[in-house]
């Protein structure tokens, strides 16, 4: 018989697994928990109406999203590893860029550019006639195609790893056995790298499924939406958090599938040791055409929404009008950097903890535990928002039980609670790249600062984090530039005075004054491009 | 009295419904050097794990020093227990030096840290190398300096994880032997995995032969080469063929086996190794040569009994008897076959 | 190691410090009044200047208005919130059904506000106006043709000339909340289920203003405000206003407005400083957005009042009560299939 508790040591770790766990999962449950006292005539009500139809286009987006990501994303990222072409390498980075990109900015530029009423379909009316036929823009494929557009780089990053870590050696086993060009690349580079296909797949779907905003522009009825439309139009919050319910449904679905999809391979943790494919020298014809895909990608991703927005900006400027709220510009970008400091710290200081309480705790617990933590990235921010709100009054509550008393403002918005909520909804991305950096220090590596006298904590500092620093950068960029963007919990949590830029884009945008948000959308930008382009320097650097 | 290095009692681990090791009980003596050979899959690279600490067990004792480190009431930390550990890849930390890999370990003063650093890389012979970083050296320098790393902090046991399987088999054999002499000359006792019953039984002064995570035969090598206690055993440690008393006797004039517990007329079968039978060419030998397998300085016959029966025969090189020739097989005059118990 | 571990001591240290420094840069008890506000646009004028007025600080939060209303409630006691400001009288109706106000006796507020547009309990008060009705492509349609009425936006003839808000807007959802109140809810029904199949379905104002601006639908279904802010940009745009319902009840309107929250820590002020915005502060809150002053006695700024005129007739009913009928009307868009 196993006696569960002995002292092994193991306790402190697999404890503050446990507790990050609850952490994340406590406000989670509060709000979905609701779903225990059903209120039945909405749902009834949803289901012979909306939800049929909503679940069947959540289902198509997401479909149609992760196969786009997937073409784009490795097929990208096959085309500038494998073949070498004029640009390749500046490509190579700039190809990452569109992760820069809010979704809800690119829709907005999409539909006002291509959309009915945008520049490009007067211009074809004008030349066509007025029942000229064009491709229907604020349509489910409109949605597909922003999306795609804007997540591609998360596949599109993960497969370079992979390809640049692992792919190299099978590739050119292949080749010898006789296999083709194209063969090789089906039979052994596709499934090599499809558990980066599968990983970024997973946070494609996950970034898609809690999207509210940018579908709304399309016009595709999502279930995320319908929890919004519930719970903003009825005022009922249970009938929203069931239906809420079915996203996180969703979530488990996609990462059920990345689980399949991944299959027994265990992704990153190569750790560099193969060789990358040596890239063939594309010439004429061919090389043009990936040129111009590289081209295309870059600019209707990224280049092209950023040269309109300017030009809007400029344009309101010169406006006697001006962009509102110019002058507080200064402190909406303070405000903004200094939450994503603390949201990256949050989130990269816990992963740490979660990735080596998996080395040294107990280890059923610790993983079951990490993976209870990649919850909150499927809940939606406004969903996340509430429930932290609840746990803390409830926590307050619990203290005044005992007779003590959070600071007034700590109940409601600080900046804790909003850190608090963001390393809910972002701690996934990051533990995933922090874990990927642990998986290249050995079980054998680990054992032997142990034997050498180094406790869990000295081992963790002397050895496990000099080794996975390079996955901090990844897991910081990932974290942070979420945190950037997000905007629904910001909205809800912050103190007073303390606005951020994605706020400022809402104030004007939500009273539908566009261009005036061009500048704030533009700043967004180009804060994001910071760690964007850190992590495509570390993308160009050559393994150690 | 000196008190056992390691003393492990009764030790059980199990992973989910597999059982890694099953009731295992040994002692190391103080500088003695116990080799844990098995194939793989056998539970010897568990058993040494959890006698470093890096897992609880399910039971059992394990004490290090008389010092009780995992039992039902308590799982002693890895560094806690004094022991130190050096694996097939080395694992040496990539990011540090080796005077910093080798130092590691070493709780103290910094001059006597790099002290004993510095007398450690003497010992392995590795002393020009202090600022080299582990992916410039090669896979015997590498084997040196984890070496020096665990020995640096003074442990009480060795446990050392086939440490030479990742070595060209021409390197092998001398780090080994260097190995075993720093172990000796620093009377540091230790146990010693391999899959590979040469180094078994050349570097053990005992060995442990394990199967399906139990130990089949704890002894010295010689015992366990001469005298396996099972088939397995048998088997695993070198060369070995099986007959039945009657073929002994009938096919090979043996009429004298080897004094062990186990009574040939209950077993029924018993062990000839091929250095244990010659022959010589005889139409009425009794027996055919069915394979040779030239070995450079020996040849290897394969003979079949007129029982059917085959029995392998290992012969200088300056014997060569074509395939289909009639021979008379013999037991070598001194060697005797061993009953083994099923 | 000892070095090491006080460095880390120092920077734990640090941490924890900013993150008190965070809480208490959150919030205080001093005596700025602090407002919640679902408004965004022209509100920090209108704050700046009550200030200037009365001497009073104001400090405030922008954000989605059921997300706000959802903070206060989740905050209970604890709420920073003194006030909260919010568009749609659906969501006012919803604080007010969750007790996040407290009932005000303000003999100012009931003079300067005319009694449809605030809460029969006195709980909140409509600020300033905005009317939802018809537009269309000037070049496209004589104003002779133009339909008169909501319900006739639902005929056959209508089909595939109209462009609709979807059903997640408030002010489309009033406005379905208002047809429940006036025909009950199964010709209101049969009303949205005709504008279902006529109308092409757009996810914001701006984009069915240049819609019909670009000819790709003869009318629309907008706030007023949206093309006011149109024709102040491009004063030539193609796209005139008709007032819905004339001949009968009148054009729809809902308000912007805002109540003193039950766990006010400074209701006076609070109170104050609605009975500012709906006297003395009318013209700052509206004029920059176009909208009409809830205060009859207040003109309504020049664009608008030169470009659709000011005596119109509009629907009486009180806005609390489609307020409350909101969550019907989002029930009956579903039903009836109105994306």
């Amino acid at each position: 018989m196993t006696i569960p508790w002995r002292r092994t040591g193991r306790g402190g770790w697999t404890w503050s697994s446990v507790l990050a766990a609850l952490l994340v999962a406590v406000p989670v449950v509060m709000v979905v928990g609701s779903v225990l006292r059903p209120s039945t005539d909405v749902w009834s009500q949803q289901w012979s109406t909306r939800l049929p139809g909503e679940l069947r286009d959540t289902a198509l987006l997401l479909v149609g999203v992760a196969i786009g990501t997937t073409v784009l994303g490795a097929g990208l990222a096959w085309l500038v590893s494998a073949y070498r072409f004029p640009g390749s390498k500046p490509f190579g980075w700039m190809l990452i860029l569109p992760l820069a990109m809010p979704s809800y900015i690119l829709g907005f530029l999409t539909l006002s550019t291509i959309g009915p009423t945008g520049p490009v379909q007067d211009w074809w009316r004008e030349q066509f006639g007025r029942d000229a036929w064009f491709p229907d823009v604020d349509s489910l494929w409109g949605a597909i195609a922003t999306f795609t557009l804007v997540l591609y780089p998360y596949v599109y990053l993960l497969s370079r790893a992979a390809l640049r870590d692992q792919a190299g050696g099978a590739y050119q086993a292949a080749r010898t056995l006789g296999a083709s060009r194209s063969e090789a690349t089906r039979r052994i580079i596709l499934p090599l790298i499809r558990p980066a296909i599968a990983a970024g797949g997973a946070v494609v779907m996950m970034e898609t499924l809690t999207d509210f905003a940018t579908v709304q522009y399309f016009g595709v009825d999502t279930v995320s939406v319908g929890v919004f439309r519930v719970w903003r139009g009825t005022y009922d919050r249970n009938a929203a958090a069931e239906i809420a319910t079915l996203v996180l449904a969703f979530a488990l679905l996609a990462i059920g599938l990345e689980r399949i999809a991944r299959g027994r391979a265990r992704f990153g943790q190569s750790g560099g040791a193969g060789a990358g494919i040596e890239p063939t020298q594309l010439r004429g014809w061919r090389a043009a055409a990936a040129v111009a895909t590289c081209l295309a990608v870059i600019l209707a991703a990224f280049a092209g929404p950023v040269v309109r927005l300017a030009a809007w900006a400029i344009q309101e400027q010169r406006s006697d009008r001006g962009t509102p709220q110019l002058d507080q510009y200064p402190d909406y970008l303070w405000n903004s950097v200094q939450l994503v400091i603390f949201a990256v710290l949050a989130c990269t200081a816990v992963a740490v903890v979660l990735a080596n309480a998996q080395r040294f705790g107990r280890p059923r617990i610790t993983k079951l535990s990490s993976r209870i933590t990649a919850m909150g990235y499927a809940v939606p921010g406004p969903v996340v928002g509430i429930g932290v709100i609840l746990a803390v009054v409830a926590l307050d509550d619990a203290l005044g039980w005992i007779g003590l008393e959070l600071p007034g403002a700590v109940a409601t918005g600080s900046i804790l609670v909003l850190v608090y909520a963001y390393f809910i909804r972002f701690l996934a991305p990051g533990l995933g790249a922090v874990e990927s950096g642990i998986g290249q220090v050995s079980d054998e590596m680990t054992a032997s600062a142990r034997t050498l006298g180094s406790g869990s904590i000295d081992t963790m500092r002397r050895v496990h984090v000099p080794l996975m620093r390079s996955s901090f950068v990844v897991a910081a960029v990932l974290v942070g530039v979420d945190a950037l963007k997000e905007l629904p919990i910001v909205l809800l949590l912050r103190p007073f005075g303390f606005d951020t830029l994605p706020v400022w884009v809402y104030n004007l945008a939500s009273e539908s004054r566009y261009q005036q948000a061009a500048l704030p959308a533009l700043s967004i930008i180009a804060v994001a491009l910071l760690p964007v382009m850190l992590l495509a320097r570390q993308l160009d650097r050559p393994d150690p | 009295m000196s008190t056992s290095a390691l003393r492990v009692g009764g030790v059980t681990k199990r992973f989910g419904e597999v059982v890694a090791v099953d009731d295992v009980s040994f002692d190391v003596a103080d500088t003695e050097l116990l080799a844990l050979v098995g194939p793989s899959g056998c539970g010897k690279s568990t058993l040494l794990r959890l006698i470093a600490g890096l897992f609880p067990s399910d039971g059992g004792v394990i004490e290090l020093d008389g010092v009780v480190a995992d039992d039902e009431h308590t799982s002693l930390p890895p560094e806690k227990r004094r022991v130190g550990l050096v694996f097939q890849e080395h694992a040496l930390f990539p990011h540090l030096s080796v005077a910093k890999n080798v130092g590691f370990g070493v709780r103290a003063s910094t001059s006597e840290r790099n002290s004993r650093v510095s007398e450690m890389l003497d010992l392995v012979g590795m002393s020009g190398y202090t600022d080299r970083f582990p992916h410039e050296l090669s896979g015997g320098e590498r084997q040196r300096v984890a070496l020096a790393r665990a020995l640096a902090p003074r442990p009480a046991l060795m446990l050392l994880d086939e440490p030479f399987a990742s070595l060209d088999p021409n390197l092998r054999v001398q780090i080994r032997d260097d190995v075993v002499d720093i172990l000796r000359s620093t009377r540091t006792p230790a146990v010693f995995v391999t899959h590979d019953q040469n180094e078994a039984l050349a570097v053990g002064d005992r060995v442990a032969v394990m199967n399906a995570g139990r130990v089949a035969q704890l002894d010295t090598p010689e015992q366990i080469f001469h005298r396996p206690a099972s088939r397995f055993v048998a088997s695993f440690m070198g060369e070995a063929d099986f007959l039945s008393p009657a073929d002994v006797r009938d096919g090979l004039g043996g009429h004298e086996f080897v004094a062990t517990d186990v009574d040939p007329a209950d077993s029924g079968d018993l062990m000839v190794r091929p250095d244990d039978i010659e022959f010589e060419p005889s139409a009425d030998g009794g027996a055919t040569v069915t394979g040779v397998e030239f070995r450079g300085s020996s040849r290897c016959y394969t003979l079949q009994l007129r029982s059917g029966a085959t029995v392998r025969s290992l012969r200088s090189h300056l014997v060569d008897t074509p395939i289909d020739t009639h021979v008379r097989p013999s037991l070598v005059p001194g060697h005797r076959p061993v009953p083994i118990a099923d | 190691m000892n070095t090491r571990i006080t460095r880390t001591r120092i920077s734990a240290l640090a941490l924890v410090a900013l993150g008190v420094s965070a809480v208490a840069c959150g919030g205080d008890d001093s005596d700025t009044l602090q407002v919640y506000s679902g408004r965004h646009y022209g509100i920090e004028t209108a704050f700046e200047q009550f200030t200037e007025d009365t001497g009073i600080d104001v400090e405030f939060l922008t954000g989605n208005d059921a997300e706000l209303r959802e903070r206060i409630a989740a905050e209970g006691e604890d709420t920073q919130a003194d006030a909260y400001i919010t568009v749609d009288a659906g969501n006012l109706a919803a604080a007010a059904d969750e007790d996040l106000f407290r009932s005000i006796d303000s003999p100012v507020l009931e003079e300067a506000i005319p009694e449809s547009l605030r809460d029969p309990e006195n709980r909140w008060f409509g600020l300033a106006v905005r009317v939802r009705t018809i537009v269309y492509n000037t070049d496209e349609i004589d104003e002779a043709d133009l339909p008169t009425s909501y319900e006739e936006l639902a005929e056959p003839e209508w089909e595939g000339r109209i462009c609709m808000r979807n059903s997640t807007n408030v002010y489309q959802q009033s406005l379905v909340a208002s047809l429940i109140s006036e025909h009950g809810e199964d010709e209101a029904l049969a009303i949205v289920e005709g504008w279902a199949d006529n109308a092409e379905i757009l996810s914001n104002d701006v984009l069915i203003i240049e819609s019909v601006a670009d000819g790709l639908c003869e009318i629309g279904l907008v706030n007023h405000y949206y093309l006011g802010r149109a024709l102040e940009e491009n004063p030539d745009l193609p796209v005139g206003l008709t007032w819905a319902n004339q001949e009968d009840r009148g054009v729809h309107v809902n308000i912007s407005g805002g109540g003193v929250t039950t766990y006010s820590k400074h209701p006076e002020q609070a109170q104050q400083f609605l009975e500012w915005l709906a006297t003395d502060g009318q013209d700052v809150l509206v004029a920059e957005n176009h909208e009409y002053p809830a205060n009859p006695d207040v003109a309504a700024e020049e664009l608008i009042a030169t470009e659709f005129g000011v005596d119109f007739l509009r629907d009486e009913l009180n806005a609390s009560i489609f307020g409350s009928l909101n969550p019907e009307a989002v029930r009956l868009m579903d039903e009836a299939g109105y994306s």
